[in-house]
């Protein structure tokens, strides 16, 4: 049997080929207790739909907003989450971790 | 990233083979990189990146990357299609294995019992040869019959695969160690095994003694929590 965990790369290149927009997020940094290592992915498609991770649940919602912009200018940026950052505190981190997310389009 | 970047990456992992993206987070550009064949200062960057399975930021000439790293499925090679391997063989696909089981008993390894399983009905040894085992490798011994496991014993023990694992109680395994003393290994190989397997968690059905071992499995590839 093959690994059977939702591939994040093979699911982008699929909604590619259907001719959606997708675009990545990946974990670069992370500091303290994170949940996810760096070089955890998620891709998202142009409808909001999403395959993988980069946290236990607690920022993707924030990630997938802004992947969407990211799809609509085309340009890359780089989002940091953690308990210290009061803009990010609805979307902190609840273990007290704090990560950077660099979020690309795929063009 | 750029559609030719994902497809190259996608194409890498599908023939098995480790890849890195060189990623500068300053404007996003970025680079492929093969990590066993770039001898640059960044492909030997990158090489240790693969290694440790560890995405990570470098700095390279004065330029800071982020490296990517896209490393093949995990491999795991079950000897005897007995009952403990049905669950081991699912669980381990889910936890990102590729699972292959190996039997020359063509009773027990049949598509009926491990549907969706890569079975061999070869000799051990033979289905090593033919898919050798590699770092990102793990084989787990359980038909405790020596005709069939020792064979897969001695190729595991001269392989570089990241865990062995054979079933049988402590009396079976130190008869198992003489006779891999007998075939010219050191204490040292023979340190390697672990046996009696899985850890110790009171497991007692087939699916629970799976877990032990599957978990054990990740003890010994990723270390225990810093």
């Amino acid at each position: 049997m093959t690994a059977i965990e939702q591939d994040v790369l093979q699911t982008a290149a699929g909604w590619l080929d259907e001719g959606r927009k997708v675009a990545l997020g990946t974990v670069v940094k992370t500091w303290g207790s994170s949940p996810r290592p760096a070089g955890s992915q998620i891709a998202v498609r142009d409808d909001g739909a999403f395959v993988g991770s980069v946290s236990g649940g607690c920022v993707e919602g924030a990630v997938i907003e802004d992947a969407l912009n990211a799809m609509q200018d085309g340009k890359t940026r780089k989002l940091e989450f953690g308990v210290s950052d009061e803009q990010a505190w609805a979307v902190g981190l609840a273990c007290g971790g704090r990560i950077e997310v660099f979020v690309e389009p795929l063009v | 990233m750029k559609r030719e970047t994902l497809s190259a990456l996608n194409e890498a992992r599908n023939s098995g083979k480790a890849v890195v993206r060189a990623l500068d987070l300053a404007n996003g550009n970025e680079t492929i990189i093969d990590p066993y064949t770039d001898k640059s200062a960044l492909g030997l960057a990158a090489f240790e990146a693969a290694r440790a399975d560890q995405s990570a930021h470098v700095a390279v000439d004065g330029r800071s990357w982020f490296l990517e790293v896209y490393n093949p499925p995990l491999d795991l090679v079950i000897v005897g299609a007995v009952h403990i391997a049905q669950p081991l063989s699912q669980m381990a696909a889910l936890a990102g294995y590729n699972v292959r089981i190996v039997d020359p008993r063509t009773a027990f390894a049949t598509a009926e019992r491990f549907p969706g399983i890569v079975l061999s009905h070869h000799w051990a040894d033979e289905a090593l040869a033919k898919q050798p085992l590699t770092p990102r490798s793990a084989i787990v011994l359980l038909t405790h019959d020596p005709k069939l496991d020792d064979p897969a014993l001695v190729v595991a023990l001269k392989s570089d695969c990241f865990y062995i694992g054979a079933l049988g109680s402590k009396k079976t395994q130190a008869a198992r160690q003489a006779r891999m003393k007998a075939e010219g290994f050191s204490d040292e190989d023979l340190a390697r095994i672990h046996g009696p397997v899985g850890l110790t968690i009171g497991a007692r059905s087939p699916a629970e003694i799976a877990v032990s071992i599957l978990a054990e499995m990740t003890l010994a590839l990723r270390g225990t929590k810093s």
